[in-house]
């Protein structure tokens, strides 16, 4: 039942059209409801209440949070430069939203006769993919504040940018010894790789064999998201209030909520390169999907995804509100000649080890 | 038309557009910015080609990382227009015959590759075919028949790294 026209497989396009439309939908909807995690998992911090005004247990909180910065007046500086001050936040926003291209989000869905695939697209550079899109995110940021005019908001970009360039590096040496653990760079394959251990799964999960690596990736991603220890960037004492300062309304939004976007991906993304993604603990895949059928094995895996990045949002969250906030001299010290040389020995081990359990 | 043409068409007028907005724009951050899209275009035009390994890397290295430091450099500068130095009218002669030339000869080649060798005449570009830009057999070509010319350039980058931070630290 493939429809073609113009030689285009149109119900291929429709399928992955749906999906993205679901996964921003998700992306979104998770980024409004960590803003009231947030500030619940505070208050628990602090020993306060938090939000408990709108709705029961204050669960509406996060609409009227959005609907309050939709109407805000939007002031756009006189002195900025229009179309670069509105390209700013945009583009925060769809670096954020792009990363979920290739992440594999559950087994695939049985739909008729189609088999779909939870993915909008399995490339074979699907980390490198991440990489691209994490070292362009830096443009939303830095455009932002140059075109902002703001000296605050130009040495925050400078900031940003400097932090994130470094904080990559040491990210993508982490990352390398995952990759040679799992021998390809797609993401597909990472995750199955980690489903077939012992325990059903939970044998191989990526996690055991690079507990190192994983410190070190789950640091550079804190300092990714500018999340504290690392939010130089928008360090109000220094700063007043960092790269977005001369933004008002949703445009101001948008870059919070690319931050929490950013925040979920790169959750997702650990959860996937070292806690066996989509992977169901204790449940070997196939025999389930023997007795209960495709889609609800797809849907429980989506599922279990969704608990392994939640609970490592909950830890950013923990150490955003326990960890007070570095230096930057401290910061740079910290990226260039700790972490850096701490992944490359890493790598390096996993390196001699692959290479000796092989001969 | 499918889709691949489509895409040649679009990716291809985008880059020109996007490169001629390089040389048009009066803003020097405006031009970073278009020269990052022409990139990206650039980067499509890989992927069409089934090369993902350069596409990625291309964005990674030159949209990511130079490009960066590039609009670091100039947002730094702060360049306008009481700042900028006066050019001389004959550096813009002399540039644009340099620039003139190489078009001349860029049309060269594309005339002779559709007149002259007989293998690559009238052939379509091999549009989402070939499999030696993925990145495994890439890796693999690399790291057995091109190991030296590799390693080589690797040293290379080394040196300049090494050099770059000796810099740094004499100011």
């Amino acid at each position: 039942m493939n429809i073609y026209l113009l030689a285009i497989d149109w119900w291929f396009i429709i399928e992955k059209l749906v999906l993205i439309a679901l996964i921003v939908t998700l992306c979104l909807i998770i980024a409004m409801y960590e803003t009231y995690g947030e500030r619940k998992v505070a208050a628990f911090i602090q020993d306060r209440i938090g939000p408990n005004r709108a709705g029961p247990f204050g669960i509406l909180q996060p609409l009227a949070d959005g609907g309050k910065l939709f109407f805000k007046e939007e002031i756009i500086p006189l002195a900025s430069s229009k179309y670069l001050f509105v390209l700013g936040p945009t583009l925060a926003m769809i670096t954020a939203l792009l990363t979920s291209a290739v992440i594999p989000w559950g087994t695939s869905l049985e739909i008729g006769d189609r088999n779909v695939p939870l993915q909008v697209a399995d490339v074979n550079i699907g980390v490198l993919y991440i990489f691209a899109v994490v070292s362009v995110g830096v443009y939303g940021i830095m455009i932002g504040a140059w075109s902002s005019n703001n000296k605050f908001s130009l040495l925050s970009g400078l900031r940003a940018a400097s932090q994130m360039i470094s904080y990559e590096l040491a990210m993508g040496l982490a990352l390398i010894a995952v990759l040679m653990m799992s021998g390809s760079l797609q993401m597909s394959v990472i995750v199955n790789k980690q489903m077939s251990g012992a325990l059903g799964g939970l044998g191989s999960w990526n996690i055991w064999y690079q507990p190192l690596g994983f410190l070190v990736f789950f640091t550079c991603a804190l300092a990714e998201c500018n999340r504290t220890p690392f939010d130089l960037p928008e360090a109000e004492s220094e700063l007043n209030f960092g790269y977005h300062q001369e933004y008002s309304s949703m445009k101001l939004g948008f870059y919070l909520f690319a931050e929490y976007i950013n925040m979920f991906m790169s959750c997702i993304l650990m959860a996937t390169l070292f806690f066996g993604g989509y992977d169901i603990p204790f449940v070997n895949e196939s025999n389930l999907a023997a007795h209960i059928g495709q889609n609800w094995v797809a849907l429980l895996s989506f599922i279990c995804l969704l608990a392994k990045a939640f609970f490592l949002v909950f830890v950013f969250m923990w150490i955003r509100w326990t960890v007070p906030r570095f230096r930057f001299d401290q910061l740079m010290h910290l990226g260039w000649k700790k972490l850096i040389p701490l992944a490359l020995v890493n790598m390096i081990i996993t390196a001699a080890l692959i290479l000796w359990l092989k001969s | 038309m499918n889709l691949v043409n489509i895409l040649f068409w679009f990716l291809s007028a985008l880059t020109l557009f996007s490169a001629l907005m390089v040389i048009i724009s009066k803003n020097p951050v405006h031009s970073v910015l278009w020269l990052v899209l022409v990139f990206f275009a650039i980067s499509g035009h890989y992927v069409l080609l089934n090369a993902q390994f350069l596409a990625i890397v291309n964005l990674i290295v030159y949209a990511g990382a130079i490009m960066v430091l590039f609009l670091f450099v100039i947002m730094l500068l702060n360049l306008n227009k009481e700042t900028e130095q006066k050019k001389n009218i004959w550096i813009k002669v002399a540039g644009t015959i340099a620039g003139g030339c190489f078009l001349l000869s860029v049309c060269n080649v594309v005339y002779n590759a559709q007149t002259g060798s007989k293998e690559i005449a009238n052939k379509a570009i091999l549009m989402g075919k070939g499999s030696i830009g993925l990145i495994g057999n890439l890796g693999k070509e690399l790291f057995t028949n091109y190991v030296v010319p590799f390693e080589i350039s690797s040293v290379l980058f080394l040196s300049a790294m090494v050099g770059a931070v000796i810099i740094g630290k004499k100011n």
